[in-house]
């Protein structure tokens, strides 16, 4: 789960890390008033779930208040258009006081999958993009892998800073690690962690993923979820219990399972077309589960089929086709659709499906499928 | 011989008591494995399905000598269960269960590499050695015994793969799905491995997905260690990258994991690689017919 800029640093200052002094501001008629609580010189940065912001024209610094009130009422008010998550309507800016910098750093913890254990990432070379500074200037990223007790001086001192900003970057270093433990953070990262003329150490942006599957145990971080920056569809979903991710083609599918349903998604390609979306309703469900799922993507407008791919194994065929069935009964359905199913009680969902008067593609393996599908 | 599981198989199920736990408990002793026991706590001095239950791992050892235990426990425990297997003396664990986080499973890969035990999952199918013994939730009547070895990431495309198979008259030596999420107990060279020194099987079949690495190292242990024939699937080639396609472990970041990468190394490796899922099995066929 992704969160703001604003809600991490909230959470950085529960763990003592330095932030600069700011607001969040969310209507029109509130920017003076913050504006006028910060002062100038300050910062306005759009408040979204995306990388690249100031690329796209979502952080500006402002010199005076004239154009602090300018830039914050532009940019509350613009959609941004980044090459990492297409557009996002900005509906929160954050105006913080501006700050006096010596140098920029970059700080991150990640949880590296090849060693299966965080690994700690620093780099004197902050404020840059940090995938590119590992291709330019792999020298100046250094590393550490966290498999038991985490002593940060041992890589923060290769930077050569002075002994006074070693310490005060370890002990933000420190301060982050348990952060990233405590809540289940899977990312942390500071870009640009800076060094401040007057010799502090602060974060000026902040980033945090936090691990799906422990949400459970972090309330608090579960109530910062923004609605509005999930899409519609892969919102809905989530409430349903189904794994959607919604995607560009025209074929909607239904699958059982995450694997199938990326094979699937490969069998549309192969024959031509994209798939709609990814759709995983898992292994135990139920017709009114399947019912759900299938009112779900046919509510994507782009549809030229549906494609329902089954292999029953605790999932039974017949459950699917009651509950495919149930839902087309109660939509009207322009496209067609074509069902392929396998596995446990398939005659009897093939019965169902025959039987409900309504017209279905039946198909009797992925290659027919594959043909069905290319002469849409 | 199949691997890791047969007819000497002693099963106790952790989670017995559970909705889940119990239907497939069933489905394995039905299918012919030696359950032996059961695993809940605070519910011990119970019989399910004929085996008593135990509150603990510990219990069950002592009393009813158990060497696999496969796990059903919800996801919040379910980390604690491996490390209670793996502190017990179980030898193989099967983690079933979908969704532990993260930093949880760091501690118990941690416990299960310092007892020296193996563990197949989390967030995997199980593993099945055909006509011999279940420990899984895979429907056992696809499968058919023969000499093709199966390990897989996925649930649902594994049955794929074997279904295919078993059409063709392919039966199999021991299926195995090691899991989808970023840490996992057994990886695909550790099953490659097994493959290699088990006479019953001829041919290896390894279906993949996208993200991590795991199919790119597997693809430089092949080309030096493996002398069987392998064929391989991968799936997600049509997946956009940073989404996370179901799995935990399925996604693309930056320009790692994808599915284009994978199919190189294989290839390079001597790998067969199919391009289209419809077509494992007839792959197979040829390579096996040469």
């Amino acid at each position: 789960m992704k969160i703001h800029e604003y809600q991490a640093k909230e959470i950085f200052k529960q763990y003592g890390i330095n932030v600069p002094n700011s607001i969040l501001c969310e209507k029109l008629e509130d920017i003076e008033k913050c504006v006028q609580s910060i002062g100038t010189p300050c910062v306005i940065k759009a408040q979204v779930y995306s990388g690249a912001r100031g690329k796209s024209g979502g952080v500006k610094i402002a010199q005076n208040k004239e154009n602090a009130l300018k830039y914050a009422s532009e940019i509350l008010s613009m959609v941004l258009v980044s090459p990492q998550a297409g557009m996002k309507k900005v509906n929160k800016i954050l105006i913080e006081n501006a700050v006096d910098i010596q140098k920029e750093l970059y700080m991150s913890f990640t949880f590296d999958r090849t060693n299966e254990a965080v690994t700690f990432i620093i780099s004197e070379q902050g404020g840059m993009d940090i995938e590119e500074t590992a291709v330019k200037n792999p020298e100046k990223i250094f590393k550490q892998v966290i498999y038991d007790t985490f002593y940060p001086m041992e890589t923060i001192e290769k930077l050569g800073l002075s002994s006074d900003i070693s310490e005060k970057t370890a002990k933000a270093a420190e301060a982050l690690y348990k952060l990233v433990i405590e809540k289940d953070a899977l990312l942390a990262e500071i870009n640009p962690l800076v060094i401040t003329k007057q010799n502090e150490i602060m974060a000026l942006d902040a980033k945090l993923n936090f691990d799906d599957n422990a949400l459970f145990r972090h309330e608090d971080i579960l109530l910062m979820k923004d609605e509005k920056e999930e899409n519609p569809l892969e919102l809905q979903a989530q409430k349903l219990g189904l794994n959607y991710i919604k995607l560009d083609g025209t074929i909607g599918c239904m699958v059982n399972g995450a694997g199938l349903a990326m094979a699937t998604m490969d069998i549309i390609k192969l024959a031509g077309k994209e798939a709609a979306n990814f759709l995983d309703v898992g292994g135990g469900a139920s017709s009114e589960k399947i019912e759900n799922a299938f009112k779900l993507l046919i509510s994507d407008k782009n549809l030229e089929a549906v494609f329902i791919n089954i292999f029953g194994g605790i999932l039974r065929c017949d459950f699917l086709a009651e509950g495919v069935k149930n839902a087309i009964a109660n939509l009207k359905i322009e496209c067609p659709v074509i069902v392929r199913m396998e596995g446990t009680n398939k005659e009897a969902g093939a019965d169902i499906l025959n039987n409900s008067g309504l017209k279905f593609t039946v198909v009797k393996d992925l290659n027919e499928a594959i043909e069905v599908i290319r002469k849409l | 011989m199949s691997i890791f599981i047969n007819k000497e198989t002693r099963l106790i199920v952790q989670g017995i008591t559970g909705k889940e736990g119990s239907f497939h408990a069933n489905s394995c002793k039905e299918y012919g494995t030696n359950l032996v026991g059961g695993v809940t706590p605070k519910k011990g001095g119970q019989t399910i399905l004929d085996v008593p239950v135990f509150n603990t791992v510990k219990e069950a050892v002592a009393e009813v000598k158990p060497n696999v235990s496969m796990i059903f426990v919800p996801a919040k425990f379910a980390a604690n269960a491996i490390i209670e297997a793996a502190d017990s003396g179980i030898e193989l664990i099967v983690c079933i269960t979908e969704g532990i986080p993260v930093y949880d499973m760091i501690n118990a890969k941690k416990a299960v590499k310092l007892n020296g035990v193996r563990l197949i999952g989390p967030n995997c199918p199980g593993l099945i050695s055909p006509n011999e013994a279940k420990a899984g939730i895979m429907p056992s009547s696809i499968h058919k015994k023969g000499s093709i070895g199966i390990i897989s990431r996925s649930g649902t495309l594994t049955y794929e793969a074997v279904y295919q198979l078993t059409k063709l008259g392919l039966g199999q030596s021991t299926c195995i799905g090691i899991g989808g999420d970023p840490i996992i107990g057994t990886s695909f060279i550790d099953v490659l491995k097994e493959f290699e020194n088990d006479n019953q099987t001829q041919a290896i079949c390894m279906i993949g997905e996208i993200g991590g690495s795991a199919e790119e190292e597997a693809a430089e242990y092949i080309k030096e260690n493996i002398t069987k024939p392998v064929v391989s699937f991968i799936t997600g080639m049509s997946a956009p990258k940073g989404k996370r396609m179901g799995h935990a472990g399925a996604i693309i970041s930056g320009n790692k994991g994808s599915a284009a990468s994978k199919i190189e190394a294989l290839t390079a490796a001597g790998v067969t690689v199919c391009k289209n899922p419809a077509d494992i099995g007839t792959i197979i066929q040829e390579v096996l017919s040469k």
